[in-house]
């Protein structure tokens, strides 16, 4: 038996420190910058997003690729419109100097971003940057950033991220990573490998070699580790991963087949299904004290089991009532009632972090939909309709909701695609090979 | 003064939501079936008690509908010719490997095609066989065999397979 050790993140300490600084900036009349994420039919808020500065060259080529990550992210969002940098009429060259806001105001930027990128003398990378209401003239955030050169990147997200949430009101998602299952060769022979990327496709690298069939990687939200479905040995299991370590691990001996793993809010407990027969029911297992508790008892696959954030409940599906649908139970296996009572067959229930909504597959009509409902089963809407999409996992926000989207044909396969929780803003997550069974990191720490 | 809004009134009252009904357009472009069912086609050529003759001469697999998990009759024919070879031949272990089709979700297929080569060795049990020479798995829709976007290869795909694995006679 392993201990569990909580210590394992080695990842690079970015400190961000908020600098108050006083900016003489004249006075304006009262503007604001609105963006109302809940709602589905946003214009996107332009924004202008200069270059960091740098005095050494290599300064300035930190400096470009940190804004083109920015740039890149919160387009992508699809809250912001980036501004044409051609478009840009003032040369900015000093950090410290307030804007001409009047060369902003007349490209409709409502916010400019401007940065500075520092190498310091112990090689780290300090990366600094202002938020600027156009409008009101006046800086409405500043940040400065501290980093290793080859975490740039992270920074750049951060920094993506501090704007969202001043913007929004909401924390941002873009420090984060995805874990999926990677697939290459023909459709009757796939080769399966969980590979983990960056949430916009950098930074990838594999996590298992794919010499065994692997599937349904999902993150501890609490420690660099991820469970999964293995069929390594020719017997499917569920397993632990230490994605930082590489570290496997071998989810308890039962006498039948595991499968479906999730962790619990407090990265303690693995919640699966266990094949009995004919039946799959629900199991619990505490990873410190190896027990393990019987959840469900019917003669039904029950599968794909996701904790409420407050870990108090947990949603699943199951085919006790016929055909596939979506349940709610306590988190000790009472009062278990569906919620789903649509048309069609529900599936992979995924309880968003926020706590507000439920997002699962429903087929119908020969369909495969991605939509969301309340946790009580109301309010049930569509995010993506299509031939074949599958298996959501939200942003870390609970904004963004990401799945894979199976393409027809004999040489045709799975990608991962995004969208947000209003169902707008679909878009494609490259990815270098076939793609499914995405895993949405919580931000990262 | 910059601020967020972030209650869910809408800054749009007139605008009702839209949801985006991305109708994926499918390139119904099916490529015909390219199975390897053995069924049916009786071979004479294979040595009696190979792998080969059992799954040319008795038939290796049997098919079921969609979202069904209990044994069709052709199946149990199948099945009970199954149960006659191994009796004839009672060194050979099995394995007996669940499918499904596509069209289903990957946890929930999972468990489709556990409870399908659960029912086919609960079957062969019947027949006599004994459970010691009968290991399952289940492998969801990540094993087809016909590749197409219709029936005609979803109906394969839907299928448990008896593979000969232990003491073959040569």
């Amino acid at each position: 038996m392993l201990m569990r050790s909580r210590q394992g993140r080695h990842l690079i300490t970015i400190f961000a420190t908020v600098m108050l600084l006083v900016v003489s900036v004249p006075r304006a009349a009262f503007a604001a910058i609105e963006i109302d994420i809940t709602q589905g039919n946003i214009e996107p808020l332009p924004v202008a997003i200069y270059d960091f500065i740098g005095k050494t060259d290599k300064e300035q080529e930190f400096g470009r690729n940190v804004t083109q990550v920015i740039v890149a992210d919160l387009e992508r969002s699809g809250l912001f419109r980036p501004l044409e940098k051609a478009s840009f009429i003032e040369k900015i060259t000093r950090f410290n100097q307030a804007p001409r806001f009047g060369d902003w105001r007349i490209l409709n930027a409502q916010a400019l971003i401007t940065g500075q990128v520092t190498v310091q003398k112990d090689g780290r990378l300090k990366a600094e940057f202002r938020l600027w209401d156009v409008l009101a003239q006046k800086q409405v955030a500043g940040v400065q950033f501290f980093s290793d050169p080859e975490n740039w990147r992270r920074v750049a997200h951060q920094i993506s991220d501090t704007v969202y949430e001043r913007l929004t009101g909401e924390k941002g998602y873009f420090d984060s990573r995805v874990v999926f299952v990677e697939e290459t060769g023909p459709k009757d022979k796939r080769v399966k490998r969980l590979v983990i990327m960056d949430q916009d496709g950098f930074n990838i690298r594999n996590l298992t070699p794919g010499d065994s069939l692997v599937l349904t990687p999902r993150f501890n939200p609490k420690a660099p580790e991820i469970t999964y479905m293995s069929y390594a040995g020719g017997e499917p299991r569920v397993y632990l991963l230490n994605i930082e370590t590489r570290q496997r691990e071998l989810v308890g001996q039962f006498p039948g087949m595991t499968f479906a793993p999730r962790f619990s809010p407090d990265g303690q407990k693995i919640i699966m299904s266990l094949q009995n027969g004919v039946n799959a029911n629900l199991y619990a297992m505490d990873l410190r004290s190896r027990t393990t508790t019987r959840l469900t008892n019917t003669a039904a696959i029950d599968t794909a089991p996701s904790f409420s954030p407050d870990g108090q409940k947990i949603t699943f599906e199951s085919d006790r009532g016929g055909s596939q649908q979506i349940y709610v139970m306590n988190v000790d296996g009472s009062d278990q009632r569906r919620i789903s009572f649509g048309k069609g067959r529900y599936s992979t229930p995924v309880w968003s972090p926020r706590g507000d909504w439920i997002a699962f597959t429903k087929l119908a009509q020969g369909r495969f939909v991605i939509g969301v409902m309340r946790t009580d089963g109301s309010g049930e809407r569509v995010l993506s309709d299509g031939y074949h999409n599958e298996g959501p996992t939200w942003s870390p926000n609970g904004r963004v909701v990401m799945f894979f989207r199976e393409q027809r044909g004999e040489n045709g396969g799975p990608a991962l695609w995004s969208v947000d929780l209003t169902g707008r803003n679909e878009r494609k997550v490259d990815t270098p090979n076939f793609a499914s069974d995405p895993a949405w990191s919580p931000l990262n720490k | 003064m910059m601020r967020a809004i972030l209650r869910s009134k809408s800054r749009f009252p007139g605008l009702s939501q839209i949801l985006a009904a991305v109708l994926m357009l499918g390139l119904a472009a099916c490529a015909g079936t390219t199975t390897r069912t053995a069924q049916g086609t009786a071979h004479s050529n294979a040595k009696p008690g190979t792998k080969e003759d059992f799954s040319v001469n008795v038939g290796d697999r049997i098919f079921f509908p969609t979202d069904v998990t209990s044994l069709t009759d052709t199946g149990k024919d199948t099945l009970r010719r199954q149960a006659v070879w191994l009796k004839t031949y009672p060194n050979v272990k099995i394995v007996v490997e669940g499918h499904a089709d596509e069209r289903g979700t990957r946890e929930y297929n999972i468990g489709l095609s556990a409870r399908r080569s659960a029912n086919a060795k609960a079957f062969l049990v019947s027949q006599g066989i004994s459970t010691a020479r009968i290991k399952t798995i289940s492998y969801g829709k990540e094993r087809p065999v016909a590749v197409c976007d219709d029936e005609t290869c979803w109906s394969q795909n839907r299928r448990s397979v008896t593979l000969v694995t232990g003491a073959v006679s040569s």
